[in-house]
């Protein structure tokens, strides 16, 4: 990755434009040819740097459910209940984290009302306690990575 | 989808055809004005509508944090008065290295924290400077307050928002 590349990411966290060559008026703004900007993307995303070049959607204002859940795996149980959440599709990100409530993951569903049903299946199915964080306010969602 | 959504048939489509990305084309609106079969206009005003209401967040690019270095990913947690917590959030949510920031409930007696941030450094240690920042700013209203870091990715799969 070199200073072209963190340009581009950094320009490009902050808004793609909707237009009739959107590549070419960023493409402008950077100073490089429309071409380059592309080839330099294609190859951001294959190599990893990108995860996602696209709209991102807001998951609840299209109807959906999305909430954030945590529980504590005892130790020797980790592996078998980490395995009984990430079986639910709905699961779309988990992860392991330093404290006695050690697996927090985060469930996305396509109605609101499934989270509590998919909440209880987890809880029943693993035998624990599973908290809902579900967000009561948002403040802000920069996403922004300085690169 | 709830019958109340705000989305018709078309926006749908055009959700379904963008979720896993825009494509790298020149005209990457008229590319997917030919998929869908309307005019490339009705495709960027379908946009544009979207990011007006907020059903799109923005378009643009995520950057794979860890590939960056922001080897470090610390969500931490305060907690503060109920009272203040809107003022408090929305503060810490403007700080430049806050990524996202919630209000959440408390889960007593285990959980006492409702405010969330999250914090990615390089390293731990820029994660704790961060976050002797955000308890400066929220001054005595603080009290308590912790990181939890991530120690391992045991999913991680895009969120598919329309089946």
């Amino acid at each position: 990755m070199d200073d072209l590349d963190r340009r581009i990411i950094n320009t490009l966290q902050g808004g793609f434009p909707v237009s009739e060559r959107p590549f070419l008026d960023v493409a402008r703004t950077l100073d490089i040819g429309e071409r380059d900007l592309i080839d330099r993307i294609e190859n951001l995303l294959e190599t990893g740097v990108l995860s996602r070049f696209g709209p991102m959607y807001h998951a609840e204002r299209l109807g959906g459910g999305l909430t954030l859940a945590a529980l504590s795996a005892p130790a020797a149980r980790f592996e078998e209940v980490a395995a009984l959440v990430n079986a639910h599709a709905e699961v779309a990100h988990n992860y392991k984290r330093d404290h006695d409530l050690n697996m927090w993951f985060v469930l996305a569903t396509e109605r609101p009302s499934d989270i509590e049903r998919v909440l209880a299946e987890i809880s029943s199915e693993t035998s624990l306690v599973v908290h809902d964080m579900r967000k009561l306010e948002e403040f802000f969602v920069g996403l922004r990575f300085e690169a | 989808m709830s019958e109340d959504t705000p989305i018709d048939a078309m926006d749908r489509r055009l959700i379904q055809a963008t979720q896993a990305g825009l494509q790298l084309v020149q005209r990457p609106y008229h590319q997917l004005a030919s998929e869908l079969g309307i005019p490339a206009e009705e495709v960027m005003h379908r946009l544009r509508r979207m990011l007006e209401t907020g059903i799109i967040r923005r378009i643009g690019v995520v950057p794979n944090h860890y590939t960056l270095g922001y080897r470090a990913n610390g969500m931490s947690v305060w907690d503060v008065p109920d009272e203040d917590i809107s003022a408090i959030g929305r503060r810490v949510g403007a700080l430049d290295f806050v990524s996202h920031a919630y209000h959440r409930p408390r889960h007593l007696p285990m959980w006492p924290y409702n405010l969330f941030a999250m914090v990615h450094g390089r390293t731990r240690a820029e994660v704790e400077d961060k976050v002797a920042a955000i308890a400066d700013l929220i001054g005595s209203a603080d009290r308590g307050h912790s990181i939890l870091y991530s120690t391992r990715i045991l999913k991680k799969t895009g969120l598919r928002i329309v089946g």
